[in-house]
């Protein structure tokens, strides 16, 4: 059964304001989609309130993969479910080997008794790492700490691809990274497409749909996707800017309070 | 001063038990005179904490056990510890006295003293005198003038010059009868350029009452030498603990200090290096993790005198339930000392809302040449890293595991025995209910 992914109605708020109001996007595996938008719009609460983070109250809506209610599940039950989110700002843990965090995750996927032998995690870390072009050291570095904008997000890809998710959703993978890392991060996006497997790709730039090309792109403003089209409407995007869209649909403040 | 100190024994049955121990007759007058200085003298001052409330009276009477001729018969609470060691070089004392005491034969033929110090003060008086109750002076407060009047057992450990010891030596100080003094002396004297790691266990038995341990250790690094001290304390919620660690360093010679704080009972310790030799280096790791109800006050402290004196302190602290700590470091640089460097790190984990965690850093600078730092810390698990490890599946429990030894890693990692880290690895784990 191929992947199905289904968003409806979602609202969510933080500290009582409400930031979604009413998403609606249905995913299935093999597809790509993209969710631009300015700054502010909602995109990044989207993406944390899929993967529940404590902050957001979803007060509406429901959000489904393969059936399955994902907003009963808690956080570590959605990832098991195959839902993985690449962070915008991901954590820094110190004294935590980042080789000891993969193998966790890799287990916890995995479940009790059918661990992964550590001759098999370790040649599929140090290859995975290899195509991401880092440094194998980095397995040995603690958990996220000291190391670059850069280097954090290929961590987060490095993750993606060991955990082999469903659903994947990006958030802004794209900011903080030169051009060279932007296509490594993309190229490994793009082995990484298959017909069991879904992306959200959420940015405010068409750079990286350069190098990724999504099957649908949607617009995000005033907490809510205001518009849908195929890939010509990023390009439309890139060339003239929001202005249009918020003119076509009568939108003066595009922003729903804070971009978080 | 006047105070409420209740003498544990009388003067008349001190001096009997010292002679009927064979004990030299200057010790039995330092004895005596430090239970005078108990009456008179205060309680040492906690920061923060009112130790006269803590049950700091259970002293119990001198209770000898009978010595042990094999490590077949040690009681099982210890027997993990020493099964690796009918080769080695070992002292075990059992509540008021050493039960066992041995030293490789190769050891002893370079000059290598290693025994109890109650046996070491009828052979070694020559090399005990001029040191014991030195560095912790019996008149500092009552706590260390009544440990002055009543320490037993104990270890007493001789380096002579330029003698290099490699493999480490080890005591074990064991309380098992509630009913008897349990008041080890560690007594360390590394002569000029030799270098030892000792390692030392308090451990306890079951026990059908309080015990109060009064524990001192003093080192002595002279010119060149280098000590490593490692002491895990792991004492069960029935004992309080009050121990007072001090080492006086002269020229280009170095301590470093590896502390396990892993009691279940009441504990204040201090673990000071007396850097008054040029050049000396002092490095001090500890490594607590408190429950229970447990009360909890550690000091590191360093004291500069010499010229070109690093220092090092660091603490790493993690609580649960209601344990409450107080952590203090203290780095102090006298008037001439200088090109001195005194660096220290606090840290406190607390990992529920009922533990209670302070980290006191305190640098006292009469030098202007000098260099220091502190670092300290206090708080909770942080949740945006308990969340970002649940995003990649793993469970609430495990995340915070995770977090936990990540705190202590760095530390443990440095830890320069291996078999000493496995050990408080394992320690840590059954502290943190796991």
């Amino acid at each position: 059964m191929t992947t199905n992914f289904v968003i409806e109605g979602l609202k969510a708020t933080i500290e009582g304001k409400e930031i979604l109001k009413g998403i609606n996007l249905e995913m299935k595996g093999g597809e790509i989609h993209a969710i631009m938008g300015p700054n502010g719009t909602g995109k990044s609460t989207l993406a944390s309130a899929l993967m529940g983070h404590p902050k957001y109250e979803v007060t509406d809506g429901t959000v489904t993969l393969d059936g399955e209610d994902v907003l009963d599940m808690a956080v570590d039950e959605r990832a098991r479910a195959g839902l993985f989110l690449a962070m915008q700002y991901p954590s820094e843990i110190a004294g935590v080997t980042n080789s000891d965090f993969l193998r966790s995750a890799i287990n916890a996927r995995r479940g009790e008794g059918n661990e992964i032998s550590l001759i098999k995690f370790i040649r599929q870390m140090e290859g995975k790492m290899k195509e991401l072009d880092m440094n194998p050291e980095f397995a040995h570095r603690y958990l996220n700490e000291g190391f670059s904008g850069g280097e954090k997000k290929r961590n987060e890809i490095l993750q993606m691809m060991l955990l082999d998710p469903k659903i994947v959703v990006l958030d802004e993978i794209d900011s903080g990274l030169d051009i060279d890392a932007l296509k490594i991060v993309a190229e490994g996006v793009n082995a990484m497409k298959s017909e069991d497997r879904g992306f959200l790709i959420i940015t405010h730039y068409q750079r990286l749909l350069n190098y990724i090309t999504p099957d649908y792109v949607h617009v995000m403003m005033q907490g809510r996707i205001v518009k849908s089209g195929g890939p010509e409407l990023a390009q439309r995007l890139e060339a003239e800017g929001y202005d249009w869209v918020k003119a076509e649909l009568g939108i003066t403040d595009e922003t729903v309070g804070q971009e978080a | 001063m006047t105070t409420q100190t209740i003498l544990p024994v009388e003067s008349e049955a001190l001096r009997a038990l010292s002679e009927s121990n064979n004990e030299p007759g200057w010790l039995t007058e330092q004895r005596l005179e430090a239970l005078k200085l108990a009456s008179e003298l205060a309680l040492p001052k906690l920061e923060k904490q009112k130790i006269e409330r803590w049950s700091i009276s259970e002293y119990g009477t001198y209770k000898a056990d009978a010595a042990i001729s094999s490590l077949e018969e040690v009681p099982s609470s210890i027997k993990e510890l020493v099964q690796d060691q009918a080769e080695g070089s070992l002292v075990i004392q059992r509540n008021s006295g050493a039960v066992y005491s041995k030293l490789s034969t190769d050891l002893a033929a370079q000059g290598v003293i290693f025994t109890d110090l109650a046996t070491a003060v009828r052979e070694h008086a020559d090399l005990v005198k001029p040191y014991l109750n030195t560095a912790v002076k019996a008149d500092e407060h009552s706590i260390a003038a009544l440990h002055a009047a009543l320490w037993n057992g104990g270890v007493f450990l001789y380096v002579p010059k330029n003698v290099n010891i490699e493999v480490p030596l080890q005591a074990v100080l064991l309380t098992d009868d509630a009913s008897a003094t349990f008041a080890p002396h560690v007594l360390v004297v590394a002569e000029a350029n030799s270098s030892v790691t000792y390692v030392d266990n308090y451990v306890s038995g079951e026990l059908s009452a309080p015990v109060f341990h009064n524990g001192v250790v003093e080192v002595f690094v002279k010119s060149g030498a280098k000590v490593r001290f490692a002491t895990v304390h792991q004492l069960n919620v029935n004992v309080t603990d009050v121990s007072f660690r001090r080492a006086v360093l002269e020229n280009d010679s170095s301590i470093e200090w590896i502390v396990g704080e892993m009691n279940n009972g009441d504990t204040a310790s201090n673990t000071m290096s007396v850097l008054k030799g040029n050049g000396s280096t002092s490095d001090s790791k500890v490594i607590a993790v408190g429950s229970g109800s447990q009360k909890i006050n550690y000091t590191t402290e360093a004291r500069h005198f010499g010229k070109n004196t690093p220092s090092q302190m660091i603490t790493r602290a993690v609580m649960r339930e209601e344990a409450s700590a107080i952590i203090n470091g203290i780095t102090k640089i006298e008037k001439g000392a200088t090109r001195a460097d005194g660096q220290q790190t606090e840290k406190v984990l607390m990992l529920s809302p009922k533990a209670r965690g302070d980290a006191n850093p305190i640098l006292l600078i009469d030098e202007d040449d000098v260099t220091a730092g502190h670092a300290a810390s206090v708080g909770q698990v942080n949740a945006e890293q308990i969340h970002y490890l649940m995003s990649r599946g793993i469970n609430r429990t495990d995340a915070e595991r995770l977090i936990i030894y990540g705190f202590l890693a760095p530390v443990v990692a440095d830890i320069p025995l291996e078999a000493l880290r496995t050990q408080l690895q394992s320690l840590i784990e059954k502290k943190l209910g796991q």
